[in-house]
């Protein structure tokens, strides 16, 4: 027993006899030995290195430094290359950079570079060569690595063949805390294929092609998919808050607000490197990290404007911008220049940013344009930039690799502008907000790129005299919407009253595309949101996340009936085909194949009427339902058509005969569905008549064990008459009423 | 379908009762009014006074010669129809909820409420239904519910059982001699109370209302339920509709959550379901509040509301009620109208 603290004697005291070297102390010290190790850290080993000799020497090393210096800094007395004992060079060589970033930038981005045929550069850090290369922590033994017997997966676009061979299509809808995908069964209940609690976090998201379902979590963000909804990858990124996709799945993107804070004891897939990011670029095949970024500060985005009050700080969303090849990825860097990296290898496009003085914002082309006459590969890349002291604002088209400006556009008193590229990128329409020389009446001009013409000429659109809220192209093709309004917009507590216009192209001769006529404005609308049909031709004009008014007007812009005579030039023939009513409804959303169109309201955005209803692409409305705590509904991507231009066009001429098997095939369905419940409801019918049958027949029996008799309440009131009238007999009283519908007096003369 | 609007209290109805000749509605309010009224027409036929405290409930005797009533003055009290005239007044020690008539009147028993200490009760009076008779003091029964308190209870068939429905969604069976508890099944939601049981007009089975949005059609023999009636808002009453087979059942966002949205999610309507197949057939509009009350009329010729508005309103069904048939009901129709 150890002495209590009063027992304490002075010899307990003494420490002499106490020996320090006995204390194992082993466990702590390997805690918190100092890791001398570390100081190497800016220290790269290169391997791979042809033999010289002391004359060679000098040459190879400011060889090397050339290549060295690309990825950060050394000086030629940083590089110490070993001799042998027979003068030559051992082929290898230490490098000292000055910071650790840089040294790992080196092994990132120069490992594995050919030197010349038969050498290439292997460099790895000083610290993983101690790590690894020491004597003992390697086996002297190769033990050949198990190789996992090849395991069928799961085909991941299983969902493009739909069990009942009628080609619908899926959507996800997040309701409460569950996600399911269904089915979209037209007017009946979606066909339920999967339905998890707590499947995700904060949202749901398909990628771009509808491999993958993505859910997010705190510790990251999964890809779900195949005929079982098996989990399919893994990105761990903490606190992730948003992601975006490649438009070919091949990358991804994520973001959180926070910082990423590598903890002592590691991150399973993020390295010490990732410290303090907060974007991450991920290759989607291996889930792995390529590449990750910090926070841009926007210069000037926090400020005041021009009315003292606080501007709102716009958060860029999406980051970074993929070209539509997958093969390029930009950033903007507000006013300074665009950043693009080329994928897979993240590398800064010809090593620098571009800079562009005052650059407000840039897009990519959606498609990989085909320009007259110009055969090279090229992805296009737009850009605009403010006016700066005499300059003009400009709209500039860069094509990408070769940087080299394919089109610039001057512009005057442009207060705001925004791109929009058609879907083909056959067009750009900059949406130029100008202001009068007073900066009193703002006005809106349309400048549109032609993109696929000679020499990209611009057509001006200056017929508007209102300012544009919103523009939409139709996809694939050539028309597009506006959406105007006389007043400001802002936190008003009246949304303002606007107009919808519509503008097709004239008819012109041969293949050419005429120029942009106005075809039609509707005044005195709420609108304020345009969602145009994936295929084109149909067009919903909707109010959304509006209290007062939540209309949708159903279009159809190749109306098949008469052509009002002032169109005749027009390549459009507009026709409002219906307009339906969804209160409260905050999002809208084509299905893929554009038969289908989907509104919901959403308890992300306020608590009344959550759920959703579905129309099809008339404008009839098929199903609602009301679900609480509604969350968000997503139609699943389909990815591009397997079928040649000439097949499809085969298909097309070829309808009729398809849709009469359809419409056969539907009916025929239709008619079991009904005969099913019909039968259903005889069942339920026989099965209710056969119990109450059951039922009576037993009352009676009780009631007469009893004694009681059969109407027990008709013999009460039996007693009560009696009782009340007791000499009268029953006396049924009639009464005769008369009506007297019309009167009149006819006087005989 | 035009109704008659009953606009004669001036607070939140509780319950609305037809009398059994279906010519009278009697309806009770948190105004401390009884009212009665003429079915056909609305007129006002006269009021009882006495009670202290809001009225929860009403029922009125088979030869409609006397009503009971139950307040939240902790008494029950028994009126002859006739003359206005309190005839007897038990005490309680709590608020009275549900007061009901056995099948031949001689029977009330009466729901008290679980507060101050004591538990919830079902206490059964027995009746002369007789305005010059002299009516008992004693209970002839008591049954504590210990478990959870009964928010409805009623008289099966030849007052075999008293059924009641329990504040947290189940169901209880009573041997209405003994008092003894037979069974008890969750059948709703737990903790979704139940808000209202009527019978079937012969009284072998009823239906519930329940605050999980359900109401449910139950066999008082066995409690099995027989078929299930969704809704989207908390439902407050529920009926069973005599001579076309079915249910109405009323409801809507609760009275202290309407503020927080809008009128139209408020969901004030009363709900046609068809009775076998639970299909909804149709909603009839009108209460700017939840309702709070549903009566049938026992002819099967309409049907009455009460609402958290204050307002009783009459509906006398059309024609396209009575002729709405489903293809199987007509079927079978037709085959008894050719073999008859």
């Amino acid at each position: 027993m150890a002495p209590s603290y009063d027992t304490l004697r002075d010899e307990d005291l003494d420490e002499d006899d106490f020996d320090v070297d006995e204390v194992d102390i082993s466990d702590l010290r390997e805690k918190y030995e100092v890791q001398l190790e570390q100081g190497y850290d800016t220290f790269v080993v290169i391997d791979g290195l042809p033999e010289v000799n002391e004359e060679q020497k000098p040459k190879l090393v400011k060889f090397l430094l050339k290549k060295l210096n690309t990825v950060g800094k050394t000086k030629e007395d940083l590089i110490f290359m070993p001799m042998g004992e027979n003068g030559k060079s051992m082929r290898f060589a230490f490098v000292e950079y000055s910071s650790a970033a840089e040294a790992a930038a080196a092994v990132r981005q120069l490992d594995l570079t050919p030197l010349d045929k038969k050498h290439t550069l292997r460099v790895n850090k000083m610290t993983d060569v101690d790590r690894y290369g020491r004597e003992g922590r390697i086996d002297e033994d190769y033990t050949p690595p198990i190789i996992e017997p090849f395991q069928e997966k799961e085909h991941l676009r299983s969902f493009m063949a739909d069990p009942s061979g009628r080609g619908r299509d899926q959507f996800v809808m997040y309701r409460g805390e569950a996600v399911g995908v269904f089915w979209n069964s037209e007017k009946d209940a979606p066909e339920n294929i999967v339905d998890r609690q707590h499947w995700t976090d904060t949202f749901v998201q398909w990628t771009p092609l509808g491999t993958y379902l993505t859910s997010v979590h705190a510790q990251g963000v999964q890809l779900w998919g195949g005929a079982s909804w098996s989990r399919q990858k893994r990105f761990a990124h903490p606190f992730v808050n948003l992601v975006a996709f490649s438009p070919n799945e091949k990358y991804m993107v994520t973001w959180s607000n926070r910082p990423i804070s590598i903890p002592d004891e590691g991150h399973p897939s993020l390295s010490i490197e990732d410290d303090g990011k907060n974007y991450i670029i991920w290759d989607i095949e291996t889930s792995k990290p390529i590449r990750s970024f910090a926070q841009l500060d926007t210069p000037g985005g926090a400020g005041v404007d021009e009315n003292g009050v606080a501007k709102k700080q716009k958060f860029p969303w999406p980051a970074f911008k993929w070209s539509a090849d997958d093969k390029y990825v930009a950033r903007l860097n507000q006013g300074n220049s665009i950043s693009i990296y080329e994928l897979p290898r993240m590398n800064l496009l010809d090593k620098t940013a571009i800079k562009i003085e005052g650059v407000v914002d840039f897009d990519w082309a959606p498609a990989t344009p085909s320009r007259d006459g110009i055969k090279a590969y090229e992805q296009l890349l737009c850009f605009w930039t403010p006016e700066i002291g005499s300059n003009p604002a400009k709209v500039s088209l860069m094509s990408i690799p070769s940087k080299e400006i394919v089109r610039t556009l001057n512009l005057f008193s442009v207060s705001d502008a925004k791109l929009h590229w058609q879907s083909d990128a056959a067009y750009l329409c900059v949406k130029v907000d100008r202001h009068s020389k007073s900066k009193k009446s703002q006005a809106t001009t349309l400048e549109i790129f032609r993109v696929k013409e000679k020499g990209v000429p611009v057509e001006v659109v200056d017929t508007i005299k209102d300012t544009v809220i919103n523009f939409a192209w139709e996809p694939k093709g050539d028309r597009f919407v506006i959406i105007t309004t006389t007043e400001p917009v802002g936190p008003t507590a009246v949304p303002p009253k606007t107009s919808v216009s519509f503008f097709c192209p004239e008819k012109a001769k041969g293949n050419a595309i005429g120029n942009f006529k106005h075809l039609r404005t509707l005044d005195k609308k709420n609108s304020n949101a345009i969602y145009w049909s994936p295929k084109g031709r149909f067009v919903v004009v909707a109010t959304v996340a509006n209290t007062q008014s939540s209309d949708l007007d159903f279009y159809d812009l190749d109306f098949e009936g008469e052509k009002p005579e002032s169109d005749k030039d027009l390549t459009a023939n507009l026709q409002l085909m219906n307009i339906a009513e969804h209160y409260g409804v905050t999002d809208i959303e084509w299905d893929p194949s554009g038969r289908f169109v989907a509104t919901w309201a959403s308890s992300w955005k306020h608590s009344m009427e959550n759920g959703y209803h579905l129309y099809d692409f008339k404008g009839e409305q098929l199903r609602e339902e009301a679900i609480e705590k509604f969350k968000q509904w997503q139609w699943r991507p389909r990815p591009a058509s397997l079928l040649s231009k000439e097949e499809q066009k085969t298909i097309r001429r070829n309808l009729r005969e398809y849709s009469r098997i359809f419409e056969v095939e539907d009916a025929e369905r239709i008619n079991s569905a009904d005969v099913a419940v019909v039968e259903e409801r005889r069942r339920l019918l026989d099965e209710w008549l056969a119990w109450r049958e059951a039922v009576e027949e037993e009352l009676a029996e009780e009631r007469e064990i009893l004694g009681l008799p059969a109407d027990l309440v008709g013999e009460l009131l039996k007693a009560k008459t009696a009782q009340i009238a007791p000499d009268q007999e029953e006396v049924t009283v009639e009464e005769i009423m008369e009506e007297v519908l019309e009167e009149t007096e006819e006087i005989v003369s | 379908m035009r109704p008659i609007l009953l606009s004669g209290h001036e607070r939140a109805l509780t319950q609305v009762k037809y009398n059994r000749d279906g010519d009278l509605i009697f309806s009770v309010s948190k105004d401390q009014q009884i009212c009665v009224w003429y079915a056909h027409n609305g007129e006002r036929l006269g009021t009882y006074h006495g009670h202290q405290g809001a009225i929860w409930t009403v029922d009125v005797d088979p030869t409609s010669t006397i009503i009971a009533s139950g307040s939240a003055d902790n008494t029950i009290r028994l009126w002859d129809i006739k003359t206005g005239k309190c005839l007897k007044t038990w005490e309680f020690p709590t608020a009275v909820k549900r007061v009901e008539f056995n099948e031949d009147g001689t029977k009330l028993l009466g729901v008290t409420e679980k507060r101050m200490g004591h538990l919830g009760t079902i206490v059964v009076l027995d009746i002369i239904v007789d305005v010059d008779a002299e009516q008992s003091d004693e209970k002839a029964m008591t049954i504590v519910c210990d478990e959870s308190k009964a928010t409805v209870a009623g008289w099966s068939y030849l007052s075999k059982y008293i059924i009641a429905g329990h504040e947290d969604g189940s169901i209880s069976q009573y041997d209405a001699k003994t008092g003894e508890q037979i069974l008890n099944y969750p059948i709703h939601e737990l903790d979704n109370a139940i808000t209202d049981i009527q019978w079937s007009q012969d009284r072998t089975y009823f239906i519930t209302a329940s605050k999980d949005k359900n109401a449910k059609l139950i066999t008082a023999k066995d409690l099995e339920v027989l078929k299930t009636y969704v809704s989207d808002t908390p439902l407050n009453s529920a009926i069973i509709t005599p001579k076309k087979e079915y249910v109405v059942l009323g409801g809507g966002q609760a009275a202290m959550d309407v503020t927080r949205t809008s009128a139209r999610q408020g969901k004030f309507e009363a709900r046609f379901y068809h009775k076998i197949f639970e299909d909804e057939i149709g909603r009839v509009r009108g209460h700017f509040g939840p309702l709070n009350t549903v009566a049938a009329e026992p002819n099967g010729k309409g049907y009455a509301s009460g609402g958290e508005d204050g307002y009783v309103r009459v509906h006398q069904f059309d024609k396209g009620y009575f002729d709405f048939m489903y293809e199987v009901e007509r079927e079978r129709a037709n085959r008894i109208g050719v073999t008859a």
